[in-house]
């Protein structure tokens, strides 16, 4: 239904796309997988005409055509839901599926027809969403699923999603890839951007795999495994598994004691929490999204209101309750924040500044009098950092927004690491990142760890805190509610207590 | 490089603006180039010309800076105003009540008169933002009346020479004028008003940079602007820095009062400021919020007041009105920069962005 015949693209020196061939069969869940920067996004944004390519054709049902915007696309059948939605908060459900392409006259906008067929599609396709629900109170699940509606009541045969999983949950996830069996049962094609190869394997039937802006594999899904398409994706074998070597356990760097956080409405967000994380071994924290995970990680790591944390934390012998997230980071506690948008990055600042945010006030940083920072010493820094975590591209005065997720995330563990931490606080280390990298990350955890670090690690994804945990801990609703050997623990084990609390 | 790249939108703006008045000089019926070369001309002209120009300047680069500090760490500060209006007075007040001691002591005691007193006024909507969460657009704007309305009262009611018909309080002592620029440049005649504040101002920009970008106060103040989430995370205090912020901001405009009280009227002459407070976020917004751009902006708005004069005498119809045009379509067409920035970058105009 869709085809991409030798589309080019290129971004100042950087050529995006480079001959690439995409053919996308009517009725099918195609896949299209890479590494971030692999392109995959830049073709599919040439298709929905938000980009033009500066060569090649783009066919829809075998004939060539010029599609110069979005609305072009929208024409001809083309749907496409961003990574980060593109919603207006403030109003419903049913004005924002319309907006723009609103029904009744110029005058009097007919809202009650476009709710009604808007219901008709949520029935279709078992999309359940209230049409007068505003935005900013749905989930984000369900925010998704309006994306979808908007799509589809502008009568899209063909949706591209681009990371339509990276914000959802495991449970999210499942409900998602149903709606979206239950699209291709209606004859809609879907395609799907992605550099998850769980899913891939889960949900598409064909796969094209891109890797530095060019298609380096075109398969069957039911041909294929996991293994094959990271190495398609990385151009060498890439090592799915963590390994590594028995923990050498050493005396107690963090003891947690009763700790509650509450939260804005007075509920507890972590209620009465106990536990302790030694040198050398990684204590993981599963649980589904939402339960008490973020609050926990930030009263730990000193970025609570202090007025709503109770109880007692104890590091390395020292009740650190009370004190300020800038004297835990001296006396050797390091954060991977969990969003590294809004905590872990200054966005707009360069790679340079942004490796030192956290220790830009002391020496060997700051010099001259104890005030002026040291352009070397920042320049040096910045530098290791990059050297020493392959961050790419190596520039330092680049803006930390220039540079894709995985390189950004690499970027705040070098610096997290540099300070030699005696207890690390990591949160969703991998998320939205690349599969090289990811396997680069776990291997830096897993050495930090057999250096002697106490390394406190919260992640969404089961299979991550499973095989790089020495213990695992399991919260449901703010509380622990077990904790497991995750070398014996079924899947099914742990995911009952995510689920169900005990 | 960088820097020019940064100034590249502003410029565009600044010749859209003046294409735009060019248009309605035509409808009014003069000939557009006949009154630009009249409005350059002048401003541009030696001595008096560059000597008015830079006086003008002078107020709208203390302001600009106070606005660009604000904003580096996240704030509006709309109050620029009443904060030099507070800090004149004050630099008046002082200069009045110890109008017998010699320069050496008067000065400094007038200067750091001025920077308290701007400082304080600026660091009220700064401890309230960080103490409550009150907005501080709001807080600065309400300010600016109350500042007006009580220096007005005290001028009124308390500093004037009984009998004055002028709304303006007696003069401050000899020992606190600051010299006139004439006084020093071969061929800039003292009757023009241009002064040492002018001299403190470009001193001003140097230092604003230094901080800003060289020390690490400067690094936690910009890094709460970028992310105050982040900078939180970094283990910077927020609300210090917003207070700190805010206060450095009202310093920074209250050494409009320097220029005006011991370098112009040498006394307090109420509703002195031709909206500099005001003029200062434009002058910010167009200089990108960067010291060089804000002297280069400072600059330019300083040569359409100079300029406008002889607009005003000199052509059939144009009026003065011109000088308020161009600016406010200056302004928008700045502020039109996240529409026209998008639409460039589609046309392939910047390259190397992510992909």
């Amino acid at each position: 239904m869709l085809e991409l015949r030798n589309i080019t693209k290129r971004f100042g020196d950087v050529l995006a796309n480079d001959h690439v061939n995409i053919k996308v069969h009517e009725g099918t869940i195609h896949a299209i997988v890479g590494e971030n920067g692999a392109g995959k996004s830049t073709a599919m944004r040439i298709a929905y005409g938000f980009y033009t390519a500066d060569s090649g054709e783009i066919l829809v049902d075998g004939q060539v055509r010029d599609i110069k915007s979005p609305h072009d696309a929208i024409a001809l059948g083309i749907g496409m839901v961003h990574q980060h939605f593109m919603l207006v908060d403030t109003i419903s459900v049913a004005e924002n599926i319309v907006l723009g392409a609103e029904p009744g006259s110029s005058l009097a906008l007919d809202l009650a027809a476009a709710a009604t067929q808007i219901r008709h599609l949520s029935e279709e396709f078992k999309l359940a969403v209230n049409p007068h629900a505003i935005i900013e109170h749905l989930s984000v699940g369900q925010q998704q699923r309006v994306e979808l509606l908007k799509a589809l009541y502008r009568h899209a045969r063909l949706l591209i999603l681009d990371e339509p999983t990276a914000v959802l949950t495991p449970i999210e996830v499942e409900e998602f890839f149903a709606i979206l069996r239950r699209m291709r049962e209606q004859g809609k094609t879907v395609i799907i951007i992605t550099h998850k190869l769980s899913e891939v394997l889960a949900i598409s039937d064909e796969v094209t795999v891109m890797r530095d802006g060019k298609v380096v594999g075109h398969l069957k899904t039911a041909d294929t495994n996991a293994a094959e398409l990271a190495r398609l994706m990385v151009g060498r074998e890439v090592l799915l598994r963590v390994e590594k070597p028995e923990p050498h356990v050493g005396n107690t760097a963090l003891q947690v004691r009763n700790l509650t956080v509450t939260g804005n409405d007075g509920g507890k967000r972590v209620d009465g929490v106990s536990f302790e994380v030694r040198r050398g071994e990684i204590v993981g924290i599963a649980g589904v999204e939402g339960n008490g995970q973020t609050e926990l990680i930030e009263a730990l790591a000193g970025l609570s209101d202090p007025t709503r944390v109770s109880g007692e934390i104890i590091f390395l012998g020292r009740d650190i309750t009370r004190r300020g997230a800038r004297l835990r980071r001296e006396i050797g506690i390091a954060h991977i924040p969990e969003d590294r948008h809004r905590r872990g990055l200054l966005l707009e600042f360069t790679l340079a500044e942004n490796s030192i945010l956290g220790f830009h006030y002391r020496p060997p940083i700051v010099s001259y009098g104890d005030a002026f920072l040291d352009e070397e010493a920042i320049q040096k820094r910045a530098n290791e950092i990059i050297h020493g975590f392959d961050v790419r591209p190596a520039n330092p005065s680049l803006p930390a927004r220039a540079l894709s997720g995985g390189n950004q995330q690499k970027l705040i563990i070098g610096r997290e690491f540099k300070v030699d931490p005696t207890l690390l606080l990591v949160s969703q280390p991998t998320r939205g990142v690349d599969i090289g990298a990811i396997e680069f990350i776990h291997r830096k955890l897993v050495g930090l760890r057999d250096a002697g670090c106490a390394v406190l690690l919260v992640s969404a994804e089961l299979e991550e805190v499973t095989s790089l945990s020495d213990r695992l801990l399991v919260i449901h609703n703010g509380r622990i509610v077990g904790e497991v050997d995750p070398k014996v623990a079924t899947v099914e084990e742990i995911g009952l207590l995510m689920t169900r609390g005990h | 490089m960088k820097l020019l790249r940064q100034l590249l939108f502003p410029f565009i703006a600044v010749l859209a603006a003046f294409a735009v008045g060019a248009i309605l000089i035509l409808i009014v019926g003069d000939s557009p180039l006949e009154t630009y070369r009249l409005m350059f001309g002048s401003a541009l002209s030696w001595p008096d010309g560059i000597g008015y120009t830079l006086f003008y300047a002078t107020p709208l680069i203390f302001t600009g800076l106070a606005v660009l500090v604000a904003f580096r760490c996240g704030l509006l500060n709309i109050g620029a105003e009443g904060q030099l209006y507070v800090a004149a007075f004050a630099a008046a007040w002082v200069g009045i009540t110890f109008a017998q001691r010699s320069g050496w002591i008067l000065i400094p005691l007038c200067f750091i008169a001025a920077i308290l007193a701007g400082g304080a006024w600026g660091a009220i909507p700064g401890v309230l933002k960080a103490r409550f969460g009150s907005h501080e657009v709001i807080n600065t704007i309400m300010l600016n009346f109350v500042a007006v309305a009580l220096i007005s009262y005290l001028t009124q009611y308390h500093y004037r020479i009984p009998g004055d018909p002028i709304m303006e309080t007696a003069p401050i002592g000899a020992g606190a004028y600051i010299p006139r620029l004439g006084k020093f440049i071969p061929g800039l005649p003292e009757r023009i008003p241009l002064n040492a504040a002018f001299l403190l101002a470009l001193l001003c920009c140097l230092l604003v940079y230094l901080f800003l970008w060289r020390t690490k106060w400067g690094y936690e103040l910009r890094a709460t602007g970028s992310n105050a989430s982040a900078a939180e995370y970094g283990g910077v205090s927020v609300r210090k820095q917003i207070v700190i912020a805010m206060t450095i901001s009202g310093a920074l405009a209250g050494m409009v009062g320097i220029n005006e009280v011991l370098g112009y009227r040498h006394r307090y002459y109420d509703g002195f400021s031709d909206n500099y407070g005001f003029t200062g976020i434009a002058v910010a917004l167009l200089g990108r919020n960067h010291p060089v751009g804000v002297l280069i902006s400072a600059f330019l708005f300083a040569i359409l007041q100079r300029g406008g004069i002889p607009v005003d005498a000199f052509t059939e119809h144009v009026t003065k009105d011109i000088v308020q045009i161009l600016q406010g379509t200056i302004i928008l067409f700045v502020a039109a920069e996240a529409f026209f920035g998008e639409t460039f970058q589609r046309l392939g105009f910047f390259k190397g962005s992510k992909v």
